[in-house]
């Protein structure tokens, strides 16, 4: 951190004290005139002159209550923010170069509304916000996700001109949150299956994209595997599942050591990833060894979650 | 910094826009053109029905040339595109025009900063009570439509009213704070345009026969008075304006030459009075007869015209003094006695066969009195005289017999003059209308009168009003009651049943004090304020200091109630708390996240002596919370009471 970072949380506290939830205080939120709040300067400025000059008393004093009515926004304004409760919420794990979406609910204790909330964490994508009076509102701020592991909630600038549009205040927010990064997924042929079979299971004789024939889906089935249009076309009978020649029993282990060395890493993990998507997709029984990380064969959401997380988070 | 999507204006807040455009332009389609306000009008129906039928805006091949039309117009119009009218003209094309180009919100704050702006320009032709009142009102709805825009979709129309009138009434301390303490300055800061100050009425420096017959048709009010003392009598209200020397067979002039200055001699005290005129355009200040004590940058000339440096375009407050009885100049110059005695080289015939008849032989105080017996016996008082011929004094001594008062002050200085004595004629306004509901003397267009002056050796210039020889009504009891039935006047004067008159004086008094008070607060009324505040002697510093103050303390208030107003809590939580407070007091101290249930056990071990009672509070805590009776809040509060 810098020196001007440091000054800066030092003197604004942008950052979060780790308290959750946050209520928003007058140390927190910051207001400027807005741009319309300037031609409203200007203009009243031009009318005082236009009521000394022509010494008009209702002009001046539609230009003090105009001033008035002015300082009136800026409270107003100052208010929308004032004490709004921010609690952090959860956010789903993406991969690399989608968008995360981190989940915020603002609460508001007020009887009166708060309209036109404007959350922006990274420039040119923000959120619009409107919190009811004694209701609380959930929404999603997004981040576009580029890099895989933990992607932390960049600042994120809470900011509103309601009601008068004359004044812009703002507060910064960072809440501690954070969501998981898959690596961006490569596709790539997945490999031979393991030449050391668990004991009783019987090695497929083929590759395992040979596509072998349609059997009826069974309760056990994962409604992925699902052939719906061979299904849609014989209507009257059971749902049918594609069957792979020897897929769906195989156990694959995803080395690392499997992958081209000659790769860069990040790529490698690319290609691990698309291999456990792959995997996955077949119904497969599947490991993952990476290096300092060994999963052992499992299937099924969990599983996978664990070993795209292994991805995300691993250094090689 | 914004994109595209936050600026967008959402349908449903345009609307607002063309009721900020109608409200803040409406007015102006009084005093201006017709083709212009057609013109605004067409613009703005068809902004509507765009919107209607949520159709594309025009492009800007085709609003660069409006634009330019609408200038060219209004240049044609005015032959200029500054000053007053042409420049409020241009503002109201503007706000129609602008309203083809509604597309983001930047637009629609310019609407909303233009109609703001277009609400002081009204001022400009009117400041009256009506005019503030429906300013007031446009002022909160444009407000109204700024929250709209800024709320987005979500601000429903009866909250965003309400809100706006929150707004406006939390801004009127403010402007009163900057009315009252704001440094004012006084006076035009550059030249004003040449149109500033039109459509001002009043008496002209010239005058022809009927010119003051139309004046009188104006009911306008031409100045108020409020005298020291009590009301002189009415006979004596002689306001004097311009003293027109000068005949050239139809009209009277002003001698615009230099004058000896008046030598005044006041035979009675003077009688002290504050007059408020009213913007006339004119130098003159219409002082009562005669003017012996003059306020600063004011004069007396040569034919004891009160006059100013300057015209008169805004309403002044002055202090004068008169003397109602005086001798006038009783050592005349002798070429302003030769002037007062010219006459055409010819012209009216009979007028002066029929002076030099009078003279022969006779002191001019009887040839006065012939020719006032004369109006007195043969002729009629009325606002609608027969057109006058070449010889017009002729036509009207021995033919028409009928005029008003510049007819009679007209024939009677031209009698005079042929019979030898210099006479000359008086402008002004004779008489006015009191009002006892604030004690002032409001003087009206309506009372404008026109009288003569003659020369006497020893004696000066003595007041001669033929139109009392004719109307002695005219004099004691004012123009509506001198005149017959059926005569036009305007609708105010003529309407006499009390309870109108009550309604008028009552409605006058109240735009008088208004006027006083409102529109009439200037540099000196916030130093006497100032003075009474106990900031006497103030500079534009110790005035900052005040206004400074003042506003931080309201700046203060308002914060305090923005932002720290407690959230109403539970009673029945407030209760508890003050519960626990008791068991701070005896040392048992709770925990926040400690439950009732969790206390209550921990009181029986720490205070077996409180812990009956606290246990009631508890059970009864836990069934206002949970339960449902409807003793619930007095059952819990009985229950606090016997824990002390």
């Amino acid at each position: 951190m810098g020196i001007v970072a440091t000054l800066q949380q030092k003197l604004f506290r942008w950052h979060s004290d780790g308290t959750a939830p946050l209520r928003l205080g007058q140390r927190r939120v910051f207001i400027i005139p807005s741009r319309g709040g300037l031609l409203y300067a200007l203009a009243l400025i031009v009318m005082l002159i236009g009521a000394i000059n022509y010494n008009l008393a209702l002009g001046h004093a539609l230009v003090f209550l105009l001033v008035g009515l002015g300082i009136v926004g800026m409270i107003h304004t100052f208010r929308n923010l004032h004490g709004l409760v921010i609690t952090p919420g959860r956010s789903a794990p993406v991969f690399a170069g989608e968008t995360a979406h981190f989940q915020i609910t603002l609460d508001n204790d007020r009887p009166t509304p708060r309209l036109g909330l404007e959350l922006e964490a990274e420039s040119g994508h923000p959120v619009f916000a409107t919190v009811n009076r004694k209701k609380s509102t959930k929404l999603n701020i997004p981040v576009s996700a580029r890099k895989r592991g933990w992607l932390p909630l960049p600042r994120v600038r809470l900011s509103t001109r309601y009601p008068l549009g004359l004044f812009t205040a703002w507060a910064y927010l960072q809440p501690a949150m954070r969501c998981l990064v898959y690596p961006q997924p490569i596709a790539a042929p997945l490999p031979l299956a393991s030449p050391t079979p668990v004991g009783g299971e019987r090695t497929g004789d083929g590759g395992q994209e040979d596509f072998a024939g349609f059997r009826a889906r069974q309760p056990a089935d994962s409604p992925r595997h699902v052939a719906w249009k061979a299904s849609a076309r014989n209507a009257n009978g059971p749902l049918l599942i594609k069957q792979f020649a020897g897929g769906a029993q195989v156990e694959l282990m995803l080395d690392w050591q499997l992958t081209d060395a000659g790769l860069a890493n990040e790529t490698r993990i690319g290609i691990l990833t698309g291999w456990v998507l792959a995997a996955d997709a077949a119904d497969a029984h599947y490991g993952l060894r990476l290096p300092g990380v060994d999963i052992p064969t499992g299937s099924g959401e969990r599983h996978r979650q664990l070993c795209l997380e292994a991805l995300a988070l691993c250094q090689p | 910094m914004s994109t595209p999507a936050h600026e967008a204006l959402d349908r449903h807040a345009t609307p607002w826009l063309f009721a900020t455009a109608l409200a803040t332009t409406a007015p102006h389609f009084m005093h201006q053109p017709l083709w212009l306000s057609s013109v605004a009008g067409a613009l703005l129906l068809w902004a509507v029905w765009l919107w209607w039928k949520d159709q594309r805006l025009p492009g800007r091949w085709i609003l660069i040339p409006l634009v330019g039309a609408g200038s060219a117009g209004i240049l044609l119009e005015f032959h200029t595109l500054f000053g007053r009218d042409a420049g409020v003209a241009m503002l109201v094309m503007f706000m129609t025009m602008k309203l083809l180009e509604l597309k983001s919100r930047r637009d629609a704050m310019v609407v909303v900063t233009l109609g703001y702006f277009l609400l002081l320009t009204h001022y400009l032709y009117s400041q009256s009570i009506p005019t503030g009142i429906w300013l007031l009102a446009a002022m909160w709805l444009v407000t109204a439509t700024l929250i709209r825009l800024h709320g987005g979709p979500s601000s429903r129309p009866r909250e965003t009213l309400r809100y706006a009138g929150v707004l406006c009434l939390q801004a009127i301390p403010f402007m009163l704070v900057l009315f009252l303490l704001f440094p004012r300055i006084s006076g035009p800061l550059w030249g004003l345009p040449s149109d500033a100050f039109t459509g001002k009425t009043g008496l002209s420096d010239t005058m022809t026969p009927g010119s003051i017959a139309q004046l009188v048709q104006n009911g306008d009010i031409a100045f108020r008075v409020r005298f020291d003392g009590p009301l002189p009598p009415r006979q004596k209200l002689y306001w004097r304006g311009p003293v027109m020397e000068q005949f050239d067979g139809t009209t009277w002039h002003l001698y615009k030459g230099r004058q000896p200055a008046a030598q005044l001699e006041s035979l009675s005290p003077p009688i002290g009075y504050e007059t408020t005129l009213e913007a006339h355009n004119q130098r003159w200040l219409l002082a009562l007869d005669a003017p012996v004590a003059l306020p600063a940058e004011t004069y007396l000339n040569g034919t004891m015209t009160a006059t100013r440096q300057n015209a008169i375009n805004e309403r002044i407050r002055l202090r004068l003094s008169a003397s109602l009885d005086y001798r006038l100049n009783t050592s005349e110059d002798p070429t302003v006695l030769r002037r007062n005695l010219a006459l055409p080289a010819s012209g009216n015939p009979q007028t002066r066969a029929l002076a030099t008849q009078w003279r022969a032989g006779n002191p001019p105080e009887a040839v006065i009195a012939k020719a006032l017996a004369l109006f007195n016996a043969e002729f009629t008082y009325t606002l609608q005289p027969p057109l006058l011929g070449q010889h017009g004094i002729d036509d009207f001594l021995f033919r028409s017999k009928r005029g008003f008062c510049e007819h009679y002050a007209a024939a009677f200085v031209t009698l005079m003059r042929a019979a030898g004595i210099p006479a000359r004629v008086v402008g002004g306004y004779q008489g006015g209308e009191f009002n006892p509901l604030d004690q002032y003397l409001v003087v009206r267009q309506s009372d404008a009168h026109a009288w003569a002056e003659v020369w006497l050796a020893g004696k000066g210039w003595v007041r001669i009003d033929p139109t009392a020889a004719v109307s002695p009504n005219r004099i004691e009891t004012g123009i509506a009651g001198a005149l017959g039935f059926g005569e036009p006047l305007p609708m105010l004067i003529q309407l006499r049943a009390d309870w109108i008159r009550t309604l008028r004086y009552r409605w006058e008094a109240i735009n008088n004090a208004w006027n006083q008070g409102v529109l009439g607060y200037d540099p000196q009324r916030q130093r006497e304020l100032l003075a009474r505040l106990g900031l006497s002697d103030t500079d534009w510093r110790s005035l900052a200091i005040a206004l400074g103050s003042t506003c931080g303390l309201l700046v203060a208030g308002l914060m305090a109630w923005a932002l720290y107003k407690q959230p109403e809590r539970d009673p029945v939580v407030r209760l508890w708390h003050k519960a626990l407070r008791h068991l701070a007091r005896t040392k048992v101290d709770c925990a926040p996240w400690e439950t009732p249930m969790e206390l209550a056990r921990r009181v029986r071990e720490q205070r077996p002596e409180l812990a009956e009672a606290f246990q009631r509070v508890v059970d009864a805590y836990l069934v206002a919370r949970y339960g449902n009776t409807d003793q619930h809040l007095k059952i819990l509060r009985d229950a606090i009471a016997q824990l002390r």
